[in-house]
């Protein structure tokens, strides 16, 4: 019982050293954003690997959901003889909720395992240190290129998912299930409005901020060598998963409770 | 004039450095021995400010530098050069970009001007050419020489080294040695050499000083330190199994 309780302790002393070390990341790359200069190439570059690179990742995804999606609402509104009702739940489901969570969690594996473990060898061969002798951050020269491309692409990179999404809706529809393919656009866009949308792609930004700042505090703190590389990449994809979930539940919550 | 008073530090519950006293002379090169993990690395990483230590003090030409903030802290560093033990070149940057990285970052040059630059610091160490090349493309012994050259083409007035002979041939190791000889002499630099290789602390030094259990325990000049009395020191440069230090350890064991 009493190493039970130490255990739980750790893991609450463990808990709170990550939220305050994450904290003090988040402060200083936002105080480091606006210092000039900021090399924009940088951002370019890295908005190319999170953003163009996972097109292809993100397209694949997007039409399976979007498939998935418009299957098993046919399989319910066909009970109810509601089949016209498909179009919209595909389109609201994909732009509110699937689009955002789906595109975070693809590019969370992707691109914030990636950045860990880049930033986390560059942590064990010194090039981190290598940075401040020679007087460059690693917060302004790392964090900020990765937050400003992340924060950019994750909303660009939703918006392409829900409409690839509602493609694949569009195809079981109008192909397998014989509904117009002009009914079926005019029911997606009346049942949508600015407000579905603005909600998805304002979750999209603080899920691609969620996935820069852990990717990237856990890349800092590696300790060893390639097993404390391997184990940082599993400890970021893994933290980006459950604070992704956790950040779209009260996201829901809120616009749900508060703006309906 | 660099000048270490009381420094120490702790990493958890092991004292690394307890009350370190150092005076290193302008134009002078400085050897720094003693065994692996005795703190050699840690001491030169509170020299460029990359630590902060729990008490004590570092003086860069009478300026005391553990107090700075990291902007004023950032204009010291741009007076060192740092070698690091793998060469901790960036690996997603050419040649010529690590070379040229302190002076892309600080300096607004021209392009024509920052190849000069680069070609210049590449030449000092006899690899004109490789610019373009990857990191991965380089040897052991190339990736040493390219780190001393991203830490000359800063033009600092102190150049430190981390192990720079571990890790590669004899041969390599010679002509590393010969280099920091070389570029002491004609860069007129301050030097910090930190090594474990007796050979080449003979060689690059015009001082020496043994760090043992966080403090320095000797310091001379290379003849005097090989000609000393002091067991510890004795022990270490002669490469003895037997003898004080590793008695220390079996007392702990």
């Amino acid at each position: 019982m009493r190493d039970l309780f130490i255990n739980l302790g750790q893991k609450f002393l463990a808990f709170l050293y990550f939220f305050g070390g994450l904290g003090s990341l988040v402060a200083q790359t936002f105080r480091w954003t606006f210092i000039p200069p900021l090399k924009k190439e940088r951002v370019f570059e890295q908005a190319k690997k999170a953003g163009y690179d996972s097109l292809p990742i993100v397209s694949l995804i997007a039409l399976f959901i979007g498939v998935i999606m418009a299957l098993q609402t046919a399989y319910q509104m066909q009970r109810l003889g509601s089949e016209m009702y498909i179009a919209s739940i595909v389109a609201l489901s994909m732009v509110r909720e699937l689009g955002p969570v789906i595109t975070a969690l693809v590019v969370a594996g992707r691109v914030g395992a990636a950045i860990a473990a880049e930033i986390g060898t560059m942590q064990v061969t010194e090039q981190v240190d290598a940075l401040q002798t020679l007087a460059a951050n690693p917060v302004k020269y790392l964090v900020v290129p990765r937050l400003l491309a992340l924060s950019l692409m994750l909303p660009v990179l939703t918006l392409y998912s829900n409409i690839i999404g509602i493609l694949g809706g569009y195809l079981i529809c109008v192909y397998k299930l014989g509904i117009a393919s002009s009914m079926y656009l005019q029911i997606t866009f009346d049942s949508l409005l600015f407000k579905d949308l603005f909600t998805g792609l304002l979750k999209a930004l603080f899920f691609g901020m969620i996935i820069a700042f852990v990717s990237c505090y856990e890349g800092f703190n590696v300790e060893g060598g390639a097993e404390g590389v391997g184990k940082a990449t599993t400890r970021a994809v893994v933290t980006t998963f459950i604070l992704i979930i956790a950040a779209d539940c009260i996201f829901t919550a809120f616009f749900y409770f508060i703006f309906p | 004039m660099i000048e270490i008073k009381d420094l120490s530090k702790s990493f958890g519950e092991h004292k690394v450095l307890d009350g370190l006293n150092l005076r290193i002379e302008t134009g002078s090169t400085c050897v720094i021995i003693g065994r692996s993990g005795c703190g050699k690395s840690v001491l030169l990483k509170h020299i460029v400010g990359i630590l902060r230590p729990e008490r004590g003090e570092v003086f860069i030409d009478g300026q005391e530098i553990t107090s700075l903030s990291d902007k004023e802290l950032d204009k010291v560093r741009l007076k060192i050069g740092m070698v690091f033990q793998g060469g901790a070149l960036f690996d997603s940057l050419t040649v010529a970009e690590n070379v040229g990285f302190g002076l892309i970052e600080h300096n607004h040059f021209s392009h024509k001007e920052l190849l000069e630059r680069v070609e210049e610091s590449l030449s000092l160490v006899d690899l004109c050419g490789i610019g373009n090349l990857m990191p991965s493309e380089l040897s052991g012994g190339m990736k040493k020489r390219v780190a001393l050259a991203r830490a000359i083409c800063i033009k600092p007035q102190i150049i430190l080294y981390d192990e720079p002979t571990t890790g590669v041939d004899p041969i390599t190791a010679d002509s590393i040695n010969e280099l920091i000889r070389n570029l002491h002499d004609k860069l007129k630099v301050t030097s910090i050499v930190v090594t474990h290789d007796m050979k080449s602390a003979y060689r690059v030094g015009d001082k020496l000083d043994m760090l043992y259990q966080g403090k320095i325990i000797a310091e001379g000049s290379p003849a005097e330190i090989q000609n000393t009395q002091h067991p510890v020191v004795h022990q270490f440069i002669n490469g003895l199994a037997k003898g004080p230090i590793t008695e220390t350890l079996e007392c702990f064991k």
